[in-house]
């Protein structure tokens, strides 16, 4: 065995040599895991048109994506967040903006809040739905699991330090969410603004709807940005996998995906 | 020769369990030692991305829901399987035992999804509270559990000696009686078994219940709010679980591979003790 095991590392080496050889080398992209997902779908797509450049995606999380491009681990990185002060040094693009729909079940007659009320509702201080000019009813507050992108958006564009109720309802998926508020008046729940159908009702947020066009111009405030950061301007293939991802093909492919184009000064 | 082929096939089973405990153990362990054994065990706080990992909530999710599965299931079980032994031609007997059968083989996926149709609205309409709760996970297992009730029980009561039976009715007992005073006291440790193996079951579904018990963190109040088990909470974390959240699940993998130890070990030990 331990002469087999050193072979089969150079077999391995030589294999893979061979192929470094054929392509450029990968493009690492890495970072946010709220972004991942998207950024798989463009690098599936971009693989089409560019089948010789290869793309890597992944996770880690903002922080750690931006500290890689820093470090040169990383080609690109991905941020769910803005960039701190210190950060801003990096070239950045933002690529898309991601929408948090706050849904109701389409019969609930309230249809606004402010950001005070949600976070309260959140925190199991407003419990009744009567409280908000609904009907005396007790609200089933509906969440996303630990570890879950939009929970961290949502915590993060509301919650200002406080906490989740642990009495909250927990569901895996924005499609999960979804389906229990359609099917319960009392309920209310957080997903991505693309995933919104006529099942249930993006509400208001101070009397600002939950659009595209309200995100574009900032009037509606539960959005993230998604950057793409790279160590100076990007250059070689890195560049030609991000200006795919502001061509209209690649904005075309995140708005199918329930994505809001970026804006950039 | 084929002697070694055959150990060494039979060893490939066992060194399966050896490298999931060990697995389990080597990634969940430092976590609790981190935590430390009495904070994670009675913690009443899970909150990963605060540091906080409690699961004493789940685990009183995890007993309740099995003790309310238990309680529904094995009654029905039971007579069921004494329907099957002492009352029912066998024609009737015949179309009862594949259908139980048919009942254990549905997957517990499509149980979760017909208890969020179905069972789900039904609590929420006449019951009240958001529908998705512990007696909602129950009624499901409850009906999980049945295959797992009535087969153990069945056997265990036509194992009995013929003679037992007919030894009380010639004592001028009635067939119920006869079933109630000898039968059932006579197979009572394979009774006890299919319990504790139904209720082993229960504590270790986790597809059916994530999708209808709420998976909140929180003590219960009633059996109309939702709760979280030991195994729903590894199954719905686990997709974004990194680092010590994912430590965590495992540590959670410990104290149930435990806890169905436990319960294995004393439905082994009920059945042999005969």
């Amino acid at each position: 065995m331990k002469k087999i095991l050193p072979l089969i590392f150079t077999a391995l080496a030589v294999i893979f040599a061979g192929c470094a050889k054929e392509h450029h080398e990968a493009v690492i992209v890495a970072g946010s895991t709220s972004v991942q997902p998207y950024a798989e779908v463009l690098a599936e797509a971009f693989a089409h048109i560019r089948p010789d450049i290869l793309v890597d995606i992944q996770g880690g999380g903002s922080s750690a994506g931006i500290m890689a491009v820093d470090t040169s681990v990383a080609d690109i990185g991905m941020s769910s967040r803005l960039l701190k002060d210190s950060e801003k040094w990096m070239w950045h693009v933002e690529f898309a903006r991601d929408g948090l729909a706050i849904i109701l079940h389409p019969d609930n007659p309230v249809e606004n809040f402010t950001i005070e009320q949600l976070r309260g509702i959140y925190a199991a201080e407003i419990t009744n739905w009567k409280d908000l000019g609904g009907k005396d009813a007790r609200i089933h507050v509906i969440t996303r699991e630990e570890g879950s992108g939009t929970r961290a958006a949502f915590e993060e564009l509301v919650m200002d330090g406080k906490f989740i109720t642990p009495r909250a309802i927990v569901q895996a998926s924005n499609g999960a969410v979804r389906q229990l508020v359609s099917n319960d008046k009392n309920s209310i729940g957080f997903i991505s603004l693309g995933l919104v159908d006529r099942t249930v009702k993006a509400a208001s947020l101070g009397g600002v709807a939950a659009s595209r066009e309200n995100i574009t111009d900032e009037s509606y405030s539960l959005y993230r940005p998604f950057l793409f950061i790279t160590n100076g301007a990007p250059e070689g293939d890195a560049k030609i996998f991000i200006d795919f991802a502001l061509s209209p093909e690649g904005q075309r492919i995140l708005s199918l995906e329930g994505l809001v184009e970026g804006m950039n000064p | 020769m084929s002697k070694y082929v055959f150990f060494i096939l039979a060893l490939s089973s066992i060194s399966a369990l050896a490298l999931i405990t060990i697995f389990i153990i080597s990634r969940g362990a430092p976590i609790i030692g981190e935590v430390g054994f009495f904070d994670f065990v009675f913690g009443m706080t899970w909150a990963p991305g605060r540091g906080e990992y409690g699961i004493f909530p789940m685990i009183v999710g995890s007993v309740t829901v099995t003790l309310g599965a238990a309680a529904l299931g094995v009654p029905i079980g039971i007579c069921c399987s004494i329907f099957m032994t002492e009352f029912a031609p066998a024609a009737l007997r015949n179309f009862f035992r594949p259908a139980i059968q048919l009942l254990a083989g549905i997957p517990s996926v499509v149980y979760g999804f017909w208890g969020l149709i179905f069972i789900v609205p039904l609590i929420r309409e006449y019951l009240g509270g958001p529908g998705l709760s512990i007696l909602a996970g129950a009624v499901i297992l409850a009906i999980m559990i049945l295959p797992t009730v009535i087969s153990i029980t069945e056997v265990s009561i036509l194992a009995l000696p013929p003679e037992y039976k007919a030894g009380a009715m010639a004592l001028g007992l009635n067939h119920w009686q006869a079933i109630k005073t000898v039968l059932l006291p006579a197979a009572k440790s394979g009774i006890v078994a299919a319990v504790i193996l139904g209720i082993g079951r229960a504590i270790g579904e986790t597809m059916a219940v994530i999708m209808v018990l709420g998976n909140a963190v929180a003590l219960p109040q009633s059996i109309l709010d939702p709760v979280r088990t030991l195994t729903t909470n590894i199954g719905i974390e686990m997709g974004y679980a990194s680092g010590t959240q994912s430590q965590a699940l495992f540590a959670t993998g410990i104290v149930l591979f435990a806890v169905i130890m436990l319960l294995n070990a004393a439905a082994q030990f009920i059945t042999r003790k005969k």
